[in-house]
């Protein structure tokens, strides 16, 4: 069993290839630098294949399987190893990562081939394939933390892609300092881990944790601190504002960084520790409750953006907040059945946007554009399924897991109908928002300048990625299909030792997989005929009413409710309530406090006064020096008289 | 024969040495301050020889010797100082002497 025991092997070659493009990549042509970064993606999806088989092959007792490679701190008795493991949730990352990562990196060489500093992008998207590897394989809080901190900085290096562009470079710095905020808040959790379990290793703390009860307040505290840190690398409420902003970067970093794997980072930090989580109800409360409302609010602002890519960007917090509202009501393994199909499609939503974006030679502006159906049909049908497959209609990958999250928040363990609303309301708005972007691009009439623009389909090198992962838009929900008539969600099942097996003992009972079923077809009609579906359905009629029967509709709806339209096109103005309220008084803090009072005043104060203390007493002690030999006899004179009285005090006995 | 007490000589020599002191402050002739310096090596050597004979022992008589050794010495450089001074600047003030400060 190489692989399985070489653990190692699937993070080096990445980081290989980001360090020979990044050495080297700058004088090499286009096709080098091509086949060193897509190579080294290709030898990392092989090797996680071939990790798979041997994975299968191991018996359950053996998971999580841990290669443990050197020590990579020790101080007193905290000891950080740096280890990798392998279990059933692992294997899912891995995949669903090694494997839209290297259609991305195929896509880019199409996509980024008119573009300068090639070598740079490709050596950045290979580190980030680096560290997001670590991040989901790693057997311990700090290794997480090692790759959870690579990516964003990826994340940041990629975002301001294009550094001369100003507005670029301030999202990537928007983004990093916006997630250091929830950063913060993980670290403190990871020292909080520690001083309570005395071990930041993954199987030490569930295991100690299932063993020994813990004082529920600490748990939760350490719960909501680490939870802080999904909040701010997976865009949620409050921390959401950097993730829009991303969208200055180029198209495929968008898609893999900012909708497929990283901001997911967060939803699976949640579901690796879902042994601290499930023990901790209010915390898990407050996850359900923050991925609901984050889910309905950004899709509210989805509904007005008229940038194709803000779009999927407020629709991409929108699902990351159904995957949170997952996890928080204890249905784990359905918050990471979504976070792959939402992988699959919303990958291949940014992709075709990144298509159209290319096929429209820069244009963003969904309001510019219009009929390309006809002129870029590959794009059209791949980004058409993928719009299927969020939406929730039946058949495609999306439907199977929201409808398993709307499922779980309204009958499962910890089920909420107020959260279960917001989520229904949430996927009717995504519905509309989804097909209104369809609607905008491909149909009607064009609204651009025809004889400037020349569209045209992408290269297959663009095309094949969109078609793949249309293909697993389609069927990358169909593990679960067996469920509605009455069978097994193998998803599910395959990813139920994880969440089973340290899971709180009152939790058993939730566990309904074998409750006998009325009839197959009964349950396959409630499905296909329950409030999700209904919901999407409707959305899609009213998109369909608005911007292809009626187009006028829109105008005059914006009109009649001014007010909720502005606010919406304005985000609620959330930007300008972080800059008034954060910003704004932390630059003048920085100003007038820190920067004029303390570094000017105090620090350069303490600097300066002490030169110019030394030059003025140097200034009065220098007259002393005045070449006049009598002054010197007479300083002497002084200094000796003063040393003989000084001797006499000192040494004499008055005796009487 | 009444012995002169040891006291006697300690007060002459701090008397000469006090001349010298303030002849060495006040007077502007190098020459005359040179004296006073060799004034004030001499009390010195007096209330050695001094000391010398009232314990009994030779440490302060070779001491004396050592003081005139020095002082034959540092006259022969300081007067041939004063001969360059006197040359360079036509006066022996000490007043017109005091390039070196800053």
């Amino acid at each position: 069993m190489p692989i399985l025991h070489h653990l190692w092997i699937i993070l080096a070659l990445p980081l290989a290839g980001a360090a020979i493009n990044g050495l080297f990549g700058k004088r090499w042509s286009q096709p080098v630098v091509n086949s060193v970064a897509v190579g080294s993606v290709t030898l990392t999806l092989l090797a996680v294949a071939e990790l798979v088989r041997e994975f299968s092959l191991l018996a359950p007792e053996q998971l999580p399987f841990v290669g443990n490679y050197f020590t990579w701190m020790v101080a007193g008795p905290f000891k950080v190893d740096f280890a990798l493991q392998v279990d059933q949730l692992t294997v899912v990352m891995l995949l669903v990562v090694s494997f839209v990562g290297w259609l991305i990196h195929i896509y880019s060489t199409g996509y980024m081939a008119h573009e300068g500093g090639y070598y740079r992008f490709f050596s950045y998207l290979n580190l980030f394939m680096f560290f997001m590897l670590t991040l989901v394989m790693a057997a311990n809080l700090i290794v997480m933390f090692v790759g959870w901190e690579g990516v964003g900085l990826c994340s940041y290096l990629l975002i301001g892609f294009w550094f001369l562009k100003k507005s670029a470079a301030d999202a990537g710095k928007k983004a990093f300092i916006t997630t250091r905020i929830g950063d913060f808040g993980f670290t403190v959790g990871v020292l909080l881990v520690f001083a309570t379990f005395g071990s930041i290793d993954f199987g030490t703390i569930f295991k100690s944790v299932s063993a020994n009860p813990v004082s529920e307040a600490v748990l939760t505290t350490i719960c909501i601190l680490l939870f802080t840190g999904a909040i701010g690398k997976s865009a949620q409420i409050p921390l959401y504002v950097w993730l829009p902003d991303a969208m200055e970067g180029p198209t495929p970093v968008s898609a893999l960084i900012h909708a497929a794997t990283m901001v997911t980072a967060g939803v699976y930090m949640v579901a690796r520790m879902n042994p601290l989580f499930s023990r901790a109800p209010i915390a898990m409360l407050i996850v359900a409750i923050v991925g609901a409302v984050t889910a309905f609010y950004s899709a509210t602002i989805g509904l007005v953006q008229t940038d194709i890519k803000k779009v999927l960007a407020y629709s991409t917090v929108s699902q990351l907040g159904y995957m949170f509202l997952a996890c928080g009501v204890g249905s784990y393994a359905a918050g990471i059945f979504h976070l792959m199909t939402h992988a699959f499609f919303k990958g291949l939503l940014f992709l075709a946007a990144g298509s159209v974006i290319h096929a429209m030679g820069g244009e963003q502006d969904m309001m510019k554009m219009g009929g390309l159906a006809k002129k870029i049909p590959i794009t059209y049908w791949t980004m058409l399924i993928a719009t299927l497959a969020i939406a929730g209609i039946p058949g495609f990958a999306g439907f199977f897991s929201k409808d398993e999250i709307l499922e779980a928040a309204k009958s499962g363990p910890n089920a909420n109908l107020i959260l279960w609303l917001l989520g229904v309301a949430g996927a009717a708005l995504t519905s509309f928002y989804m097909f209104r972007l369809v609607f905008l691009t491909f149909f009607g009439k064009p609204r651009y300048d025809e004889h400037h623009v020349h569209v045209h389909e992408s290269p297959k090198n663009m095309t094949v990625p969109l078609m793949i992962l249309a293909l697993l838009s389609i069927f990358g929900g169909w593990f679960a299909a067996p469920k509605l008539i009455g069978g097994v969600d193998y998803f599910e099942k395959f990813l139920s030792p994880v969440f089973s097996m340290y899971a709180p003992p009152m939790a058993e009972p939730a566990v309904v997989i074998g409750e006998p079923q009325a009839s197959a077809g009964m349950e396959l009609l409630k499905a296909l005929t329950g409030v999700p579906v209904i919901v999407a359905v409707l959305g899609l009629l009213v998109a369909w009413w608005f911007y292809i029967k009626n187009p006028d509709v829109p105008k005059r709806l914006a009109r009649s409710v001014h007010g909720l339209y502005t606010l919406l096109l304005n985000k609620y103005y959330v930007d300008e309530i972080y800059a008034a309220l954060l910003v704004r008084p932390l630059l003048w803090i920085s100003t007038n406090v820190l920067w004029h009072g303390i570094d000017e005043g105090v620090i350069d104060g303490v600097v300066n006064g002490s030169a110019r203390v030394a030059r003025a007493s140097g200034n009065q002690l220098r007259e002393l020096q005045s070449g006049n030999t009598r002054s010197y006899a007479s300083w002497m004179l002084i200094g000796a008289l003063g040393f003989t009285v000084l001797l006499i005090a000192l040494f004499t006995r008055v005796v009487h | 024969m009444s012995v002169v007490p040891v006291s006697y000589y300690l007060v002459l020599s701090a008397i000469l040495f006090g001349l010298g002191v303030v002849a060495f402050v006040f007077k502007r002739n190098i020459i005359t301050i040179f004296m006073s310096i060799e004034l004030m090596l001499n009390a010195v050597n007096l209330a050695f020889v001094a000391f010398a004979r009232a314990h009994n022992q030779l440490d302060g008589l070779v001491f004396v010797f050592f003081v005139i050794v020095v002082a034959a010495a540092e006259a022969a450089v300081g007067l041939a100082i004063v001969i360059m001074l006197a040359q360079h600047r036509q006066s022996l003030s000490v007043e017109r002497v005091n390039l070196l400060k800053f």
